[in-house]
């Protein structure tokens, strides 16, 4: 089957939820038997090795769509762009990251072709019948759904930790893809919705991206409680993520959640203070490497998925625990 | 300012999610239902902008009668109409919920009191489908945006805006469009006295849609396998520091 996929681009080239995308296309796509299999397409791409280097993640054609043709985000337009390429290239299914914007553009091209859509999937394989099963996520990742997919083409996303990026093996080196430029067919309802991109507010640590996360809940005990947990996130060059309990009570704002609603977190380590671990806040934080409580009750739901645990008031542990490293240099 | 909200009743689950003995629904036999949150944030914002505009909100709803429940929840924070649309007893996928509610809209919009602005959660809390508001806004013809987490109303227009990983993405469009938010665009109030008893007397107006199949087909649910064990305990209180110091050595995340 010829599989299309949507590669996003941040300043640094692909994307890491791009390439996962990719990755999950690859395996659904198959072995390749003549004709291109696995398509990219990347929009308003500056630089066109972004694309040359895809054939490393099997990618054996891509599309690029240049900022002339069509600068900058524009969601229907995007979908418009997937679905010219998916008659062209005759594509069983389309593919992208189960990111704002891959959600987004599938749902638009899902609503362009009337074809139905499976959001956050973790597997797919093809049927004899045409359809495809898949597993994909609910409640955040909390259920799994297995599912039958139908629909020419049948559209997926991925979620974004569904399966980690992996290249092609391929000891003799791979082929770099056939790279083409590509001008869609658009109308002017389909840039009637386009995005002006500003640059972040600020510079700091990303609670996404952070390698340590401090989390606090409702055993912060009110918004004058977090000053320790701020001291310790920056004696440990993290940062501070929360609990649903917190923004809804305003104590932090909302852009500190970890969780179904808020972010979800990937440290090496999530020091979650005064937190029980309702199933929403651990769907933000089950990508941690190692999660250690820090918990007045012996009996709190966070004991059964933490690695580590201290049992004891934070209000008293965080302090010391500060001190100890000041102490430390 | 004519408002419709979309809302969802979903399972308020807590500790774990149990899956009914066939394998096809959530076991709520322990649990309450809510609105999800990214809807209960929809609501708020739709009563803050007719407190500043004027104007009425429809809280719309398609989900068993016992969803009427959701509805007076947010008629309780400010909402003016309720509207359930009964969903039969089946399980509707989202093209077809796109579809009942893209129908009450025209049958709005035909009575002379069509919505200026149709406001969603960007994903329900249970299906988490990605897509409803964008099939809505497609069935209608006007335009979306979704993940919104700022929102402007001005003179026919909404400047919405929404973070991604670099910064923010800003949109500007023209009225009547969908668009969907995400929590922490506000901070959903506490419902007052007054309002929980003008949303118990309330009258719920009531219709049934034909349902669809969907082109995905559930077949069962699972919840993921569980191989964790319990923390280790590495000590009480502040006595337990110097093992944690040494832990976080050994994790190497100290600098």
């Amino acid at each position: 089957m010829s599989v299309l996929c949507l590669v996003e681009l941040d300043a640094a080239g692909p994307t890491d939820g791009s390439l996962r995308a990719l990755t999950f296309a690859r395996e659904l796509a198959g072995p390749v038997t003549g004709g291109p299999a696995l398509i990219a397409v990347l929009f308003a791409a500056a630089n066109r090795a972004d694309a040359a280097q895809l054939g490393r993640y099997g990618v054996t054609e891509a599309y690029v769509i240049e900022p002339e043709a069509l600068d900058g985000y524009a969601p229907q337009a995007w979908a418009r762009t997937l679905q010219g390429l998916a008659s062209l290239v005759l594509a069983g299914a389309v593919v992208a990251a189960g990111t704002d914007r891959g959600h987004e553009v599938l749902a638009h091209l899902g609503a362009l072709t009337g074809q139905p859509m499976a959001a956050n999937c973790l597997s797919a394989r093809p049927a004899a019948d045409g359809t495809i099963a898949v597993a994909r996520q609910r409640w955040a990742g909390l259920l799994i759904e297995d599912a039958v997919l139908s629909g020419s083409p049948a559209l997926l996303s991925v979620a974004t930790d569904a399966l980690p990026p992996a290249e092609v093996d391929a000891p003799a080196g791979v082929d770099p893809p056939a790279v083409h430029v590509h001008e869609p067919d658009l109308a002017p309802a389909d840039l009637a919705v386009r995005a002006e991109i500003s640059a972040g507010a600020d510079g700091g640590v990303s609670l996404a991206s952070a390698r340590v996360v401090v989390g606090g809940g409702r055993g912060v005990g009110g918004p004058d409680g977090f000053a320790p947990l701020e001291e310790l996130a920056s004696l440990l060059g993290g940062v501070v993520g929360v609990s649903r309990v917190v923004t809804s009570q305003g104590w932090r704002p909302h852009t500190q959640q970890v969780g179904q609603t808020g972010t979800k977190i990937t440290p090496e380590l999530y020091l979650a203070c005064g937190i029980s671990g309702a199933i929403q806040h651990m769907a933000g934080c089950a990508s941690a490497k190692h999660i250690v409580a820090v918990n007045t009750d012996p009996g709190a739901p966070i004991l059964a998925r933490a690695d580590y645990a201290v049992i004891g008031d934070l209000s008293e542990v965080i302090p010391a625990l500060v001190a100890a490293l000041k102490e430390r240099g | 300012m004519e408002i419709g909200v979309c809302v969802k009743r979903v399972p308020q689950v807590g500790g774990r999610i149990v899956v009914t003995p066939d394998g096809q629904d959530v076991d709520t036999r322990m649990s309450g239902f809510a609105i999800s949150p990214h809807e209960e944030c929809a609501v708020e914002e739709a009563v803050q902008i007719t407190e500043r505009l004027g104007g009425r909100v429809s809280v719309i709803t398609l989900g068993p009668p016992e969803a009427a429940e959701q509805l007076r929840d947010a008629l309780a924070l400010g909402a003016h109409r309720a509207v359930l649309l009964d969903s039969g007893g089946q399980e509707w996928g989202p093209a077809a919920t796109a579809a009942a509610i893209a129908g009450q809209a025209r049958g709005q919009a035909e009575a002379g009191q069509g919505y200026d602005l149709l406001l969603m959660g960007n994903e329900a809390a249970d299906t988490g489908d990605y897509q409803v508001g964008v099939r809505v806004a497609h069935a209608l013809g006007w335009p979306c945006v979704t993940g919104i987490k700022h929102l402007e109303i001005d003179s026919g227009q909404a400047r919405a805006r929404r973070d991604n990983p670099a910064g923010a993405e800003t949109f500007q469009v023209t009225l009547p469009a969908v668009i969907s938010v995400k929590e922490g665009i506000n901070l959903p109030r506490y419902p007052s006295l007054p309002g929980r008893l003008r949303a118990k007397r309330a009258a719920i107006e009531r219709s049934q849609p034909q349902w669809q199949p969907e082109g995905l087909r559930k077949q069962a649910l699972r919840v993921p396998e569980e191989t964790h064990q319990q923390a280790t305990v590495l000590g009480t209180g502040a006595g337990a520091v110097p093992a944690l110091v040494a832990l976080l050595d050994e994790l190497g995340v100290l600098k």
